[in-house]
C-alpha cells in the first residue's frame, strides 16, 4: 500500500468516528495546551523577575549593613551583638576602590511634604548626586541632586511624579520650595513617571541629599551603600574589595553584608527556570495521560473494525500495511491534538499578555518543542500495541465479526 | 489443468475439551473455469472448505495446491500476496467499508496492492459500468440497497482479475430477484473464465451450477462431476 493511501486511509477511518476522534484528540491537546500555558507563565515569572532586577541599575554591588545568616559562624560577631553604623564615610572610603565607578550612600525615611496648602506623606531617599544614574532613573525636568560635599548637602530635592503632580499640578516645579519635614528645600528636578518596579515606586519618593536625610531622621547609619562596578567582570573583583575596606575600617569585623546584584540574578534565574522545568513535567504527565487515552481509543479501534480488519486481510494486505495503518491513524490523532494544543496554548499565552501586560507569558522554545515531540512520540509508542493487535488478527475469526 | 486439489485434508477446531472435525478426509479437484456450487446442511464445513480455498485459514492435515502450487506452507504475507492477485471473496454480509464510497470500496484491493491512483481510477470505471453503478460511484453503503451493494462487493472481488472467485452464501441476504441477478452476473463473469465456487442453501441456485458438490459432517458427501473427472 501507498503512503499516501495509507494516510487517507486513516484519516477516513479517524474521520469516520468522530467522537473518538475528537475525543483523543482534545485530551492530546489538553497536554500539550496545558505544558504550553504552564511554561509561558514560568518563563513569564522568570523574565519578569529578571527584568526588573535588571531595572535596579547594572553592576550593581549592594552594602547592607549587619550581618547575614550567610557566610557561615563568625567569633567575631558572636560578640557584638549590635552592629556598627553604615555611615557616609564608609560609603566615601569606598570611593577610591578601583573596581567602583559610582557610589551612591543611601539613606531612607518618611516625612511629609508640603507646597502651596497642599500636604502628604511621602517616601524620602538620601542620597548623593550618582544615585540617579546608578538606578537608571531618568530625569522628565530639571536636575539631578548637586555633585558636592556629601556631609554638607544643599536644601534641595528631586521629586517623584506623582508627588509633583499632587502639589503643582500642571504648574512648574522647578526652582519653588516645599517644604520637607521641618526644611525648605528647593526643587531641582522631577522623576518620569515609572510606576510599580521592584523595589521602590520613584513616582512617590523624593531624593534629597543625604547629610539632610540624616539630620531630619536623626540617624547616622545608611539604609544601604549601592555601588556600581565598572565592568560585569569586575563584579567579584569589587565586591571583594568593598568588604576588605569596610572590614577594615570596623575594625577587622565583617558587620556588613555584601552582595551582588548578578547573583541574586542568577538565583532568581535559575530557581524559576527550574519552577518552569518543574511546571512542564507536571504538565507533561498529562501528555502522558492523553497517549494511555489514545490507545486505549485504538484498541478500541481495532475491536470495533475487527470485522474490516478482516475484510482488509482477505483483500490481501500484509499484516505490514494493516499495522502502518493504525499506526498512522494513532500519530494523526496525537499530532492533530498536538498541533490544536499548540494553537490552544499560544491562544492563552497570548490571553495571559493581554490581561497582564507586564507580564512577558511567552512559552520558551524548548518547552514547545518538547511538548510536540512529547506528544507525537507518545502518540506513536501508544499507537503500537494497538496496531499490532489489529495486524495478529485471524482473518477468519475477524471476518466473522460483524 | 487442475486449479485446486486438495489431499487428505483434515480441519480441526477445538471448542472447550471437544474437537470439531470441521473437514476431514477431503479430497478435491477443481479445474480452472469450473463453476461449483458446494451446499450441504449447517454446520457440514462449507464456509471452512471456503476460507480454506481462499487461504484465510489452513488446513491442520492434508495439502493444498493452488495452480500447481503448494500453498500449506507459505507464510502470512505470502498468502496475502496470492489472496491480493488470484482470489476473489464475495461475502453473505457485503462486508463493504461504511465510511467509503461505492468507488473507493471497489478499489480497495487495488489501493491495497499498491496501483498506482491513474490506474485505479480508470479500472474503476469500467468496474462502474461494467456492474451497472455508473451514477452510484460517491454513495456510502448505507445509501445502496441489497443489490447494489452487492454489485459492489462482486466489482471489488472482480477489480484485481482473479483466477478464482469465493462466494459464501452470496444471495443469502437478498430477496430473489436481486438474489437472481448477483447470480446471473457471477454467471457472467465465470463464462469469462473466473473459477466459481459458490456455497449456497438454495437447491435451485446449486443446480443452476454445472457441478454440485454436497457436503455432510465435514465430509465430501456428493460430487457430481465425480464420474466426468473418473471417465475422463
Ligand atoms: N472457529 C471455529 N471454532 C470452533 N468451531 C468452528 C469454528 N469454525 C467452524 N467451526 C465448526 O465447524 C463446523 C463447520 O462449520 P462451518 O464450516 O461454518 O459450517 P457451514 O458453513 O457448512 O454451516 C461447525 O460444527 C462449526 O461449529
Ligand atoms: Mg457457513
Amino acid at each position: 500500500m501507498r503512503a499516501a493511501d495509507i494516510l487517507r486511509f486513516a484519516r477516513d477511518a479517524a474521520a469516520g468516528y468522530p467522537m473518538r476522534t475528537s475525543l483523543s484528540v482534545l485530551a492530546m491537546s489538553i497536554g500539550v495546551a496545558a505544558v504550553v500555558v504552564l511554561t509561558a507563565l514560568g518563563d513569564g515569572a522568570r523574565r519578569y523577575v529578571v527584568g526588573q532586577f535588571s531595572s535596579l541599575g547594572t553592576n550593581l554591588v549592594i552594602v547592607l549593613p549587619g550581618r547575614s545568616g550567610t557566610g557561615g559562624f563568625n567569633p567575631a560577631n558572636a560578640i557584638t551583638s549590635t552592629p556598627r553604623d553604615l555611615t557616609v564615610d564608609d560609603a566615601a572610603s569606598l570611593r577610591r576602590l578601583p573596581g567602583a565607578r559610582r557610589i551612591a550612600p543611601l539613606a531612607v525615611g518618611t516625612s511629609e511634604i508640603s507646597y502651596g496648602g497642599k500636604l502628604r506623606e511621602v517616601m524620602v531617599a538620601g542620597a548623593t548626586a550618582e544615585f540617579i544614574p546608578i538606578r537608571n532613573f531618568e530625569l522628565a525636568q530639571g536636575l539631578g541632586l548637586p555633585d558636592e560635599d556629601w556631609n554638607r548637602g544643599s536644601p534641595v530635592a528631586v521629586i517623584g511624579a506623582k508627588i509633583h503632580e499632587e502639589l503643582f499640578g500642571n504648574a512648574p516645579a522647578i526652582g519653588r520650595l516645599v517644604r520637607v519635614g521641618d526644611r525648605r528645600l528647593r526643587v531641582v528636578g522631577v522623576l518620569k513617571p515609572i510606576g510599580q518596579g521592584l523595589g521602590m515606586n520613584t513616582d512617590e519618593l523624593v531624593i534629597i541629599p543625604v547629610s539632610l536625610a540624616q539630620a531630619m531622621f536623626d540617624s547616622n547609619t545608611l539604609f544601604r551603600i549601592m555601588i556600581e562596578a565598572s565592568s560585569r567582570e569586575a563584579i567579584p573583583a569589587t565586591k571583594e574589595q568593598v568588604t576588605a575596606m569596610l572590614k577594615q575600617r570596623h575594625r577587622g569585623e565583617e558587620d556588613v553584608t555584601v552582595i551582588t546584584q548578578d547573583a541574586v540574578l542568577a538565583t532568581f534565574d535559575k530557581l524559576l527556570g527550574a519552577l518552569t522545568l518543574g511546571v512542564a513535567g507536571i504538565a507533561a504527565i498529562s501528555l502522558a495521560v492523553a497517549g494511555i487515552l489514545v490507545m486505549n481509543v485504538m484498541l478500541v479501534a481495532v475491536t470495533q473494525r475487527t470485522g474490516e480488519i478482516g475484510l482488509l486481510k482477505a483483500l490481501g494486505a500484509s499484516a505490514r500495511t494493516i499495522r502502518l495503518a493504525f499506526l498512522a491513524e494513532a500519530a494523526m490523532l496525537s499530532a492533530v491534538g498536538a498541533l490544536l494544543g499548540y494553537l490552544l496554548g499560544q491562544l492563552g499565552a497570548f490571553a495571559l499578555r493581554q490581561f497582564f501586560p507586564v507580564f512577558p507569558a511567552y512559552p520558551p522554545d524548548w518547552a514547545v518543542i518538547a511538548a510536540l515531540g512529547t506528544a507525537l512520540a507518545t502518540g506513536l509508542l501508544f499507537g503500537v500495541m494497538p496496531a499490532r493487535r489489529a495486524a495478529r488478527l485471524d482473518p477468519v475469526q475477524a471476518l466473522m465479526k460483524r | 489443468m487442475p486449479l485446486i486439489e486438495l489431499a487428505a485434508i483434515e480441519r480441526r477446531f477445538l471448542l472447550g475439551d471437544t474437537t470439531v472435525r470441521a473437514l476431514t478426509g477431503l479430497d478435491l479437484r477443481i479445474d480452472a473455469g469450473e463453476y461449483v456450487a458446494v451446499m450441504g446442511p449447517s454446520g457440514s464445513g462449507k464456509s471452512t472448505l471456503l476460507n480454506l480455498l481462499g487461504l484465510l485459514d489452513r488446513p491442520n492435515e492434508g495439502s493444498y495446491r493452488l495452480e500447481g502450487r503448494d500453498v500449506t506452507t507459505l507464510s502470512p504475507d505470502e498468502l496475502a500476496g496470492v489472496r491480493s492477485r488470484r482470489i476473489g471473496f464475495v461475502f453473505q454480509s457485503f462486508h463493504l467499508v461504511p465510511r467509503l464510497s461505492a468507488a473507493e470500496n471497489i478499489a480497495l484491493p487495488m489501493t491495497l496492492a499498491g496501483i498506482p491512483l491513474p490506474e485505479r481510477r480508470q479500472r474503476v470505471a469500467r468496474a462502474l459500468q461494467d456492474f451497472g453503478l455508473a451514477n452510484r460511484a460517491d454513495h456510502k453503503p448505507d445509501q445502496l440497497s441489497g443489490g447494489q451493494r452487492q454489485r459492489v462487493a462482486i466489482a471489488r472481488a472482480t477489480i484485481m482479475q482473479p483466477a478464482l472467485i469465493l462466494a459464501d452464501e452470496p444471495t443469502g441476504n437478498l430477496d430473489r430477484h436481486t438474489g437472481d441477478e448477483v447470480v446471473n452476473l457471477l454467471e457472467t463473469l465465470n463464462a469469462g473464465g473466473v473459477t466459481l465456487i459458490v456455497v449456497t442453501h438454495d437447491q435451485g441456485m446449486g443446480a443452476r451450477a454445472r457441478r454440485q458438490l454436497v457436503m455432510e459432517d465435514g465430509h465430501l458427501q456428493y460430487d457430481s462431476g465425480q464420474n466426468a473427472h473418473a471417465r475422463r
